[in-house]
């Protein structure tokens, strides 16, 4: 559908996603720093952060069902995607605990096993800690494709428990973070059900 | 040249002495008000105000953040969208309707309530149910004036509060996935609202109310959670049970009834122990949640013998 894209998507080097991608996150730093962010700054550098990691998260997820429902092959951006998940998650973990929580570290352990919303934001970023260290060229070469494939398929859990997270946050249901629970579980659904689709498909 | 004499001058066209008197500050707010668009365009006249022994002195929040970093759901969930999308709502007339268990149960009009008072400036603190605080300048009358125009009954037990329901002029009222039922209700009990500093406010800041604070006319109890402050009253109910709340309808397990600030009692989800104050920039912190937000002195005998922790 999308196919006549791919010529494109050929000539995009990686880099400028890397570029484009960490340009809100520079941005929003600057401005939360120099009065930009209006009257509660941190809360908004909180909540940027936070959504551009669950966006570049589902976009990392997003790239099979793309290639396969919509012959978009976005495959060689897949790994920046997943990367630039990692640091938006922590330069939200880093605006908690330094700015939030000013590094006082026995509240802020007592927050992370006392608070759902908190055990799960940070039990979401343990998870993605493995994944980003063997997303290079390096650990690809040296780990079993078998076993670089079941690491990697933490990816699904970990931008689920993100998900929850904003919801968690929230007071009553406003549509954003709703909306993005919402692609998360298709997303997982879509996976959930290809398995079972290939394995009908074969012949006896 | 034309010299044109006095005779010719209009009185509309003559700046007012005290304009002239505070140009400085005049062109200042000028400045700010185009600089600021609709929020700032909608600015209101000075209001006569005495200063209260109830006040604080600590350090104001800047107007600026106070009246654009606000929840009133009616006009959307996000913290900009009062100030952003309540330029369409007209508070001119604007009446209560005060009824229940009253002697002279009638719609009131907004100047029969407030000018038979003289008007006080409350500086007052302002938490937050969700974790952050403000110091706010408040222009208003004790409620329990308010109610004695209309003679409160010795059945009486509660009063009840209720916003105004406009969805042509309020964008959260309607649509898909409205944040709550409307109209928002609220309820104090009769003692509570009777005590001095429960505050009726048609005013912020030395000026009338903006739209997105609650404008015409809003509650302020300020050693409760800000939620309990409803907004744009147009009925107040004296009755003899407790009446129905609407964050406690929304969610009962997290918002009670008295929702009394008390850095002792967290929400099911987050801790109320420390608060953050609002307009500080980046390095603003945090700071420890006083009881009853600092007015226990005032209030904390309303809840002697009272489980705190299950009245919550």
């Amino acid at each position: 559908m999308l196919q006549s894209l791919s010529p494109l998507v050929r000539r995009v080097p990686v880099w400028t996603v890397y570029v484009l991608g960490l340009a809100p996150g520079v941005w929003v730093w600057y401005a939360a720093f120099n009065n930009k962010l209006g009257a509660d700054p941190l809360a908004a550098l909180e909540h940027e952060t936070g959504i551009w990691a669950l966006r570049f998260l589902i976009a990392a997820l997003a790239v099979t069902p793309l290639l396969r429902l919509l012959k978009l092959n976005l495959i060689k951006f897949r790994r920046a995607f997943g990367l630039l998940g990692f640091y938006y998650a922590l330069m939200h973990l880093v605006a908690w605990v330094w700015l939030d929580r000013g590094l006082l570290w026995s509240a802020i352990w007592a927050e992370i096993i006392k608070r759902p919303y908190i055990t799960i934001g940070m039990a979401a970023f343990a998870v993605l800690v493995p994944l980003a260290v063997t997303s290079n060229n390096l650990a690809v070469r040296r780990i079993q494709a078998a076993t670089w494939k079941r690491i990697h398929w933490w990816a699904y859990p970990a931008t689920l428990l993100g998900a929850v997270h904003f919801i968690l946050v929230v007071k009553r249901w406003p549509p954003e973070p709703m909306i993005y629970l919402g692609i998360v579980v298709a997303l997982l659904a879509w996976r959930a059900w290809k398995p079972v689709k290939m394995r009908l498909a074969k012949p006896a | 040249m034309l010299i044109r004499n006095a005779g010719q001058i209009r009185s509309s066209e003559i700046t007012p002495k005290s304009v002239y008197l505070n140009r400085r500050h005049f062109m200042a707010g000028s400045v700010a008000a185009l600089s600021m668009g609709s929020a700032g365009v909608a600015s209101a006249a000075k209001l006569d105000l005495v200063p209260s022994a109830f006040s604080t002195d600590e350090a104001l929040t800047p107007k600026e953040a106070a009246t654009t970093y606000n929840n009133f759901y009616e006009f959307g969930t996000r913290k900009e969208d009062p100030a952003n999308r309540s330029s369409e709502f007209t508070t001119t007339p604007w009446s209560v309707k005060i009824d229940g268990l009253v002697d002279r149960p009638a719609d009131y009009a907004l100047e029969d309530l407030m000018s038979p008072h003289q008007l006080e400036e409350r500086i007052y603190r302002l938490r937050c149910v969700e974790g952050w605080s403000m110091v706010i300048p408040w222009a208003g009358v004790s409620l329990s004036k308010i109610l004695e125009l209309a003679g409160p009954q010795s059945g009486a037990k509660y009063v009840a509060f209720e916003t105004v329901v406009r969805p042509d002029e309020m964008p959260g009222q309607r649509g898909f996935g409205q944040a709550l039922d409307w109209p928002y209700v609220e309820g104090l009990r009769l003692d509570e609202a009777m005590h001095p500093l429960t505050l009726m406010a048609n005013g912020m800041y030395g000026e009338e109310l903006p739209n997105q604070n609650g404008a015409p006319l809003r509650l302020v109890v300020p050693w409760k959670y800000g939620f309990k402050s409803i907004k744009s009253i147009v009925r107040i109910t004296l009755t003899e049970k407790e009446p129905p709340t609407t964050w406690n309808i929304a969610n009962p397990r997290e918002y009670g009834f008295y929702s009394n600030v008390n850095p002792q009692v967290d929400h099911p989800r987050w801790s109320q122990a420390t608060e953050r104050p609002i307009g500080g920039g980046l390095g603003a912190g945090r700071k420890d949640t006083l009881m009853f937000n600092g007015y226990a002195d005032e209030v904390a005998s309303l809840y002697a013998g009272m489980d705190l922790k299950v009245n919550y």
